[in-house]
């Protein structure tokens, strides 16, 4: 059995340094696998956030060597252990200690967002029919772990901290799932323009690249958004009928 | 006592996983006051591993299917310790749940016409289970979540609550900490509803997070409910085994649903060489007529593969230990022999089990399309828990209610797989809607400060034992006494050592210290976890050696076979009035003749 070195970001409210911890590390195991037994060994009060060390929850993300990833599927042998590995926390959100931020912004920009309004049911029975052609590009979407990567990596949140202007990549594939979900009435292109900020994405797709998912956030969310918001509201057409008609925007 | 930040709500839900939010999305919508403590953040619960699906019999793939034969089946497979009423209206509701899942945004797979589509899973007679690929937990708690947010429930995220209080007999709230700050909080309530899930964490080998330290098992015992059937803790039979740092993560039924068979070293389809008489007119004889089943023939029985899960798991157990095992101590799992028999496999696969397909290319270098994968049984599952009454869902002390795994009744001795989803709706939904109705006929009661006293002192000890041994060297050593003499085949020898063990673990958790301050110290929460875990462990020791036969999913060495005898009652564990554990065997009530019927019918 080899060892390797761990450098870890410590401390609370942003205050804090990394500190070097050097374990023990075996065939498979993953950055969370070494982090727990730092924790259980050495430093019984390190703060992690974790649930099922499976890329099912999206509780673990860190990042590692200046990457941000899920430490739970972070294998150990895709990594140069022979200088040690670093290990912060995500930097779009208020540090709370160690690896852990305060991500409730996340939490409350959901609530802002308009909740799933179906049209009436399709049969008696109180059921809908939807092809499963529709629903693959829902489910992709809705494949979201809620892990938050991308929002850490977003430079619109993450280096201009517009958080109060801009609900991310993350809320935006969420806005995606419920505008594509073929059975939702409701309407949230004007709220995509305006509170949600759409336009402040300039589809650098750093998000795509991070996500454990896979999901192509920017050319199959927020491209399609754009698009959308730019017919209803910058299309030539439709702004000459408005201009005659008298409707305002 | 010293003051605490106080918040006063009609129904207090501690948990927030399916039940947690089902149960709380049904309270608000009675109109009443409600909040969710969530010990960790809001959809991180273990409802998100959930894999295969939501039974229901909704009859959309099988039109044989109806409330009837989900019943049988979930009967049978808890070999009729279940609570026949629980069993009863958990077929006949399960339907209308996922549709109300759909109506509030959740998005299936589909039949060719459109409708939900469901798949054949162990146990289940017909096609019964509602999915969305192989990650359909994650899309119940999303879909829960993104409604229980809109219904101004107050949501208390990383909050974890160390005592139930009570007023005289009936509960009257919650006192517990927050993670981040350590600050306690005082909850009070007019009635709660108990939500926590599982136990996993009580076994070293385990698909269960950090969180599954039987919580609600532990308040529930100490605020003098009963609980019942805790000698009954599910084995998955397909856990990962190798490499050793995903030892215990699940391996999804579905794998054997799509077509997926287990082979012994030698290649040998092992689970034909053994097929509990019960189940013999429904299993197939021949590798065919399982491959057809698999692939929705209606006149095929199914495959072994897809027996019961406890049997699944013995047999697995028994080819390892007679050296026909895997290199690291395990089975074969072979999904990837599809090839043989359709095009695309590859394809096919990937698209039905991409969580599956990813997880083992991620975590193990394994291509499933391509190789078999290594496997063996993980503590999974916790059929025992809080005694409820089935309609709805009250434990013996008024005003706590309890749903989902942490509640007993609906499994008996063994769960069927895609019956814990539909279990989390069904009886969260109930527990919701009569926790309301009590905090509806009731007002707050009176906290007792001596309680809360008492929890903060018990809560902070560890600070005072500087020096002291930490509490994960005594986590990890009553897992590892747990997992080798209180597992998958037990013998009344070694539980009794392993009562002597915990007896020995308590005294040392009594000692446990920990460093650092109160703001989201691990450490800290562990060893507050530490005393549940001890507690939840000396309770399924006990049932399980007062229960001296074999049965679902209490297998013992000592008593191989199932006996008549044991079949008319539950065990049941309570507090003694002066903190001892008591056992007692409590009759089944009697089942309706109609309800006798159904079952003859499908036998």
């Amino acid at each position: 059995m080899s060892t390797a070195t761990f450098r870890i970001w410590r401390g609370e409210k942003g205050a804090g340094k990394f500190q070097d911890y050097t374990t023990e590390v075996s065939a498979g195991m993953v950055v969370l696998d070494a982090v727990h037994r730092i924790q259980a060994e050495q430093a019984n009060n390190l703060a992690v956030r974790w649930n099922c060390k499976a890329g099912k929850c999206g509780s673990c993300s860190a990042e590692i060597n200046g990457m941000p990833k899920l430490m739970c599927m972070t294998r150990l042998n895709s990594l140069p252990l022979e200088k040690p590995v670093t290990i912060e926390p995500m930097k779009a959100f208020p540090h709370v200690k160690d690896l852990v931020t305060d991500v409730s912004w996340n939490y409350s920009v959901k609530k802002s967002i308009a909740k799933f309004k179906p049209r009436p049911p399709d049969a008696p029975d109180g059921t809908w029919r939807m092809a499963q052609k529709d629903a693959d590009r829902v489910q992709e979407f809705r494949k979201c772990i809620e892990c938050f990567l991308c929002q850490d990596v977003c430079h619109v949140l993450r280096d201009h901290q517009m958080h109060d202007q801009f609900i991310g990549p993350r809320f935006l594939v969420y806005a995606a799932a419920l505008e594509m979900n073929p059975l939702d009435v409701q309407d949230r292109i004007p709220a995509l323009r305006k509170q949600y900020g759409i336009g402040l994405c300039n589809i650098t797709k750093c998000c795509t690249k991070v996500c454990p998912e896979s999901i192509t956030i920017t050319d199959n969310a927020i491209i399609p958004l754009k698009e959308r918001v730019v017919d209803r509201f910058f299309d030539p057409m439709t702004k000459l009928f408005r201009v005659f008609s008298g409707s305002a925007r | 006592m010293a003051e605490h930040l106080t918040h006063e709500h009609d129904v207090l839900v501690i948990g927030a996983g399916g039940a947690g939010l089902r149960a709380a999305a049904e309270a608000s919508a009675a109109g009443v006051k409600v909040a969710v403590i969530s010990k960790s953040l809001l959809g991180k619960a273990h409802t998100v591993m959930a894999e295969g699906g939501i039974a229901a019999a909704l009859a959309n793939v099988d039109d044989r299917d109806s409330w009837r034969v989900h019943f049988a089946d979930t009967m049978r497979g808890g070999q009729y310790l279940n609570s026949w009423r629980m069993a009863e209206l958990h077929a006949k509701e399960a339907p209308a749940c996922v549709r109300e899942l759909e109506a509030w945004g959740a998005v299936f797979d589909r039949t060719a016409d459109g409708r939900i589509l469901q798949r054949n899973f162990g146990g289940h007679r017909y096609p019964r289970l509602a999915h969305v690929g192989d990650r359909t937990g994650l899309e119940m708690i999303r879909t829960l979540q993104d409604h229980d947010v809109h219904l101004g429930i107050d949501v208390f995220m990383e909050y974890t609550v160390v005592s139930l209080l009570k007023d005289g007999d009936r509960i009257a709230g919650a006192f517990g900490y927050e993670r981040e700050r350590g600050r306690f909080h005082l909850f009070r309530a007019k009635s709660v509803v108990l939500a926590t899930g599982g136990i996993g964490r009580a076994y070293k080998i385990t698909s269960n997070s950090w969180e599954y330290t039987g919580d609600g098992h532990a308040l529930a015992y100490h605020a003098g409910a009963s609980l019942m059937d805790m000698e009954f803790v599910q084995f998955h039979p397909t856990g990962m085994i190798w490499p050793p740092s995903v030892r215990g993560i699940l391996v999804t039924e579905g794998v054997r649903g799509e077509g997926g068979v287990l082979r012994n070293k030698d290649g040998r389809r092992f689970m034909f060489d053994d097929v509990p008489p019960a189940y013999a007119n429904q299993t197939s004889n021949t590798e065919e007529e399982g491959w057809r089943y698999t692939q929705g023939d209606k006149n095929a029985r199914r495959p072994p593969e897809l027996l019961t899960r406890d049997h699944v798991a013995r047999c697995i157990r028994r080819e390892v230990r007679e050296g026909r095992g895997s290199p690291h101590g395990g089975v074969f799992l072979d999904i990837a022999w599809i090839k043989d028999r359709m095009p695309n496999a590859a394809e096919h696969i990937k698209k039905k089990l991409p969580s599956m397909y990813h997880q083992f290319k991620q975590l193990a270098d394994i291509d499933i399309t391509a190789e078999p994968m290594e496997v063996g049984p993980t503590t999974h599952y916790m059929m025992g828990g809080v005694r409820v009454d089935p309609d709805s869902q009250m434990s013996d002390v008024p005003g706590l209610f309890a749903a989902g795994e942490c509640g007993a009744g609906l499994h008996g001795a063994n769960r069927l797989g895609g019956n814990s989803l539909s279990d989390l709706l069904v009886f969260g939904k109930r527990a919701g809607q009569h926790a309301a109705c009590y905090a509806k006929e009731n007002s707050l009661g009176v906290i007792n400060s001596g309680q809360v006293a008492a929890a903060e002192k018990q809560a902070l000890a560890p600070f005072e034992r500087d020096g002291a041994e930490g509490p994960y060297a005594v986590q990890h050593a009553l897992q590892d006494m747990m997992q080798d003499l209180v597992g998958i085949v037990r013998q009344e020898k070694e539980m009794l050592l392993a009562l002597k063990r915990i007896q020995e673990f308590k005294a040392r958790a009594e000692r446990v210290g920990v460093t650092g301050n109160r703001e989201y110290n691990p450490g800290w929460h562990t060893a507050i976890d530490l005393n549940n875990l001890l507690i939840v462990s000396e309770m399924v020791t006990r049932a399980a050696l007062e229960r001296k036969e074999s049965r679902g999913a209490h297998f013992r060495d000592d008593f191989p076979v199932k006996d008549d005898k044991f079949g008319s009652f539950n065990i049941v564990v309570r507090k003694g009035p002066g903190g001892e554990m008591h056992i007692r065997r409590e009759p089944i009530p009697e089942m309706p003749l109609e309800l006798k019927q159904i079952i003859e019918e499908m036998k």
